[in-house]
C-alpha cells in the first residue's frame, strides 16, 4: 500500500479500492532482483510464455477440431488445409509444446546447477516438479488427438502400462480407456482432459511464481542477498533481458513453424488410426524419450513403470538428498562434474529411447537408467559429505567488484 | 562532467521518450501481426469458400417451372417465368410498391428470375415453389410465418417484410448455365 498514492487519476482511484497497480509495480517493476542474474534465469519467463502460446493456439484449434474417432483425423487435415491460417496455428501449437519442454528442461537443469532447490526454496522447487509432472500427461493426451496411427498406438501402449498393476490392472485400464481397447470414448476423455489440464498447469504456475516472489530468486553465486547493493529493480534491466530472451525464443519457434512445420509428425501419423495394424517402431516425442528408454531398459513390466514415475518423483526429493550447504555448482568442483555427466546421461537415454530394445541400445538404456538413479540416490548424498567447496564470496556486490578489479588489473598489465 | 546513464535527467529525457515510444510501437505492431492469423482463422474455410460460387444447369427447367438450389447454405429460387408473368411484373406501377424497384433491374434475362428464398423479415423459407403451395395474392411467394406476399419479381407487396427478396449475384455462362455467386 505504500505505493498507492503514487498512482493518480482513474488508475489511482481503482488502485485505492483494488491495489492491482501497486501489486504489479511491487512484483514486476520495483521487485528487487539479484544484480548478477544471467540469461539462464530467463527460462522461467520463457516457460510461462510458451504456456500462453499453447493455450491461445489450443483454444483456436479446439474451435475447428472434432473429438470423435470417425472425424478427428479428417478435422485435423481440414485445419491444415482449409481453415484460414490453420497451416500456421497447428504447427505453432505442436512446436510450442516441444519448445515448452525444451525451456522447462533447461529451467530445471538451471535449478539443479545453481542449487535453486535448497532451503528456503523447497516448496518452490516442488511446485516446479509438479508442473513437469502435469505437462507430461497433458502433452501425451494432446498427441493422441490427431488420431493418426502413431496417436492411436501411443494411446494403446501408454494405457496398457496400467495393466502391470497387480490384480486390478486389467479392470482399471478398461475404465481409463472407456472400453476394452482404445476407441472413441478414449479420444473424447483425452480431449476433455487435454483442454482442462493446461488451466491446472496455469494455476500451479501461478503458485510457483507466488512461492518464488515470497523467497525471491536464487542467483549464480548461490549466496544470500545481503543489502541493497546486491539487488537492482526488476524494471527496466531484467524486463529488457527477458524481452531479448523472448525474441530469441520466438525466432527459434518461428524457424520450426515456418521451415519444418511437420518435423514433429512422424510419417505414420499421416495415416488414420487403424486398430488392426501396429507401426513397426513406436517412438514418443523427443521430450519423453529418456522416460521411454527407462521403460524399455527394465525387463519387468511393473518395475519399468516404477522407474519412469520414479525419474520424476526423485526430483521432488532433491532438496533433502543434497545436504551440501553450498548452493551453486560454481563452488562445488565434484558436483559440477556430476551435473554435466547427468546431462550427458539424459542425452544418452534419449538416444536409447529412439532405438529398438535390443543389443547395444538396450545395454546403453540400462546403464543410463542405473546411472540416473545412482546420481540422485547415491552420488549426490555421498559427495555432500566428501566434497570440499571453494571459498564463497563475501556478497554478490563484493564478487562483482572483485571481478571488475581483476579485469582492470589484466588490462593494465 | 560525467552523468549516470541509468538515471533519467532533463538532458536524456527526450531520448528516453523516443526509445520508449519506439519499443511500445514495435510491441504493439508485433502483437497486432500475431493476432491477425488467429482472427483470420475464424472466417469461412476453404471448403466453404469453394462453394461460394455454384453452377446451375437450366436446360431441364421448362417455362413456368421453378427450381430451388442451395447456395452458401441458403435456398435460391430460380423461376422460368412465362410471358404473362413477365408482363404482369412489368405492368405494376412503381408507386404501388412498398419498396419500389423496376423488374428489369432485378433480372439479367427477363425469363429467369433468381432470388434468395428466405423472407427478409425473420428468415423463414417462403412457400410457393412447389405445386400446391400458396403463392400469395400477387403470383409470387408467400411467407407462412408472418404473412408477407411477394410478386412475380420477388418484390414485397404486403406484410411485414421490410424489403424485396434479395437477388444474389449471378450471370449466364451460356444459354443453359447459370452461375450464382
Amino acid at each position: 500500500m505504500e505505493n498507492a498514492d503514487r498512482t493518480r487519476g482513474l488508475l489511482g482511484w481503482i488502485d485505492r479500492r483494488w491495489p492491482i497497480i501497486s501489486f504489479l509495480r511491487g512484483e514486476l517493476v520495483d521487485y528487487p532482483q539479484p544484480r548478477n542474474l544471467n540469461y539462464w534465469w530467463s527460462f522461467g519467463f520463457l516457460s510461462g510464455t510458451a504456456l500462453l502460446v499453447l493455450i491461445v493456439s489450443g483454444v483456436f484449434l479446439a474451435m475447428h477440431y472434432t473429438p470423435h474417432a470417425d472425424f478427428a483425423f479428417a478435422s485435423v487435415q481440414r485445419i491444415v488445409r482449409d481453415v484460414p491460417y490453420g497451416w500456421l496455428i497447428r504447427p505453432l501449437h505442436a512446436h510450442a509444446a516441444s519448445l515448452f519442454f525444451a525451456v522447462v528442461y533447461i529451467h530445471t537443469f538451471r535449478g539443479l546447477y545453481y542449487g535453486s532447490y535448497k532451503a528456503p526454496r523447497e516448496v518452490l522447487w516442488s511446485l516446479g516438479v509438479a508442473l513437469l509432472a502435469l505437462m507430461i500427461p497433458t502433452a501425451f493426451m494432446g498427441y493422441v488427438l490427431p488420431w493418426g496411427q502413431m496417436s492411436y498406438w501411443a494411446a494403446t501402449v501408454v494405457t496398457s502400462m496400467v495393466t502391470a498393476v497387480p490384480v486390478v490392472g486389467e479392470d482399471v485400464v478398461a475404465y481409463i480407456r472407456g472400453g476394452y481397447e482404445v476407441g472413441n470414448p478414449t479420444l473424447a476423455r483425452f480431449y476433455a482432459l487435454h483442454f482442462f489440464l493446461p488451466f491446472v498447469i496455469a494455476a500451479v504456475a501461478a503458485a510457483h511464481v507466488w512461492a518464488l516472489h515470497a523467497q525471491r530468486s536464487n542467483n549464480p553465486l548461490g549466496i544470500e542477498v545481503q543489502d541493497s547493493r546486491d539487488v537492482i529493480p526488476f524494471h527496466p534491466f531484467f524486463t529488457i533481458q527477458d524481452m531479448l530472451a523472448l525474441a530469441g525464443f520466438l525466432l527459434v519457434l518461428a524457424g520450426f513453424v515456418f521451415f519444418a512445420p511437420d518435423l514433429l509428425t512422424p510419417a505414420e501419423n499421416f495415416q488414420p488410426a487403424d486398430p488392426l495394424s501396429t507401426p513397426h517402431l513406436i517412438v514418443p516425442e523427443w521430450y519423453l524419450l529418456p522416460f521411454y528408454a527407462m521403460l524399455k531398459a527394465i525387463p519387468f513390466k511393473i518395475l519399468g513403470i516404477v522407474a519412469m514415475l520414479g525419474a520424476i518423483l526423485v526430483l521432488f526429493a532433491m532438496p533433502w538428498l543434497d545436504r551440501s550447504p553450498v548452493r551453486s555448482a560454481r563452488f562445488r568442483p565434484i558436483y559440477r562434474v556430476l551435473f554435466w555427466i547427468l546431462v550427458a546421461d539424459c542425452v544418452l537415454l534419449a538416444y536409447a529411447g529412439t532405438q529398438p530394445a535390443e543389443g547395444v541400445p538396450l545395454l546403453l538404456a540400462r546403464i543410463g537408467t542405473a546411472y540416473y538413479f545412482a546420481h540422485f540416490l547415491v552420488l549426490v548424498p555421498a559427495i555432500a559429505v566428501f566434497e570440499r567447496p571453494r571459498a564463497l564470496p563475501q556478497s554478490i556486490s563484493a564478487a562483482i567488484m572483485e571481478r571488475r578489479a581483476s579485469r582492470r588489473r589484466r588490462s593494465h598489465a | 562532467m560525467t552523468t549516470d546513464p541509468t538515471k533519467t535527467t532533463s538532458a536524456n529525457r527526450p531520448r528516453r521518450d523516443v526509445l520508449g515510444l519506439a519499443a511500445w510501437t514495435m510491441g504493439a505492431a508485433g502483437a497486432g501481426l500475431a493476432a491477425w492469423p488467429f482472427i483470420a482463422s475464424l472466417g469461412p474455410g476453404a471448403e466453404a469458400r469453394a462453394l461460394a460460387t455454384i453452377d446451375v444447369d437450366l436446360t431441364p427447367v421448362a417455362e413456368g417451372q421453378a427450381i430451388t438450389v442451395v447456395w452458401r447454405g441458403k435456398p435460391v429460387f430460380i423461376r422460368h417465368r412465362t410471358e404473362a408473368e413477365i408482363s404482369a411484373a412489368r405492368a405494376v406501377a412503381l408507386e404501388d410498391l412498398p419498396s419500389p424497384e423496376p423488374d428489369d433491374t432485378r433480372v439479367r434475362r427477363a425469363q429467369w428470375l433468381v432470388v434468395l428464398g428466405v423472407c427478409p423479415h425473420l428468415g423463414c423459407v417462403l412457400q410457393g415453389q412447389r405445386d400446391g403451395e400458396p403463392r400469395g395474392d400477387y403470383g409470387g411467394w408467400f411467407c407462412s410465418c408472418h404473412g408477407s406476399h411477394f410478386d412475380e419479381s420477388g418484390r414485397v407487396r404486403a406484410g411485414p417484410s421490410p424489403s424485396n427478396l434479395p437477388v444474389p449475384p449471378h450471370d449466364f455462362r451460356d444459354d443453359g448455365t447459370l452461375v450464382i455467386g
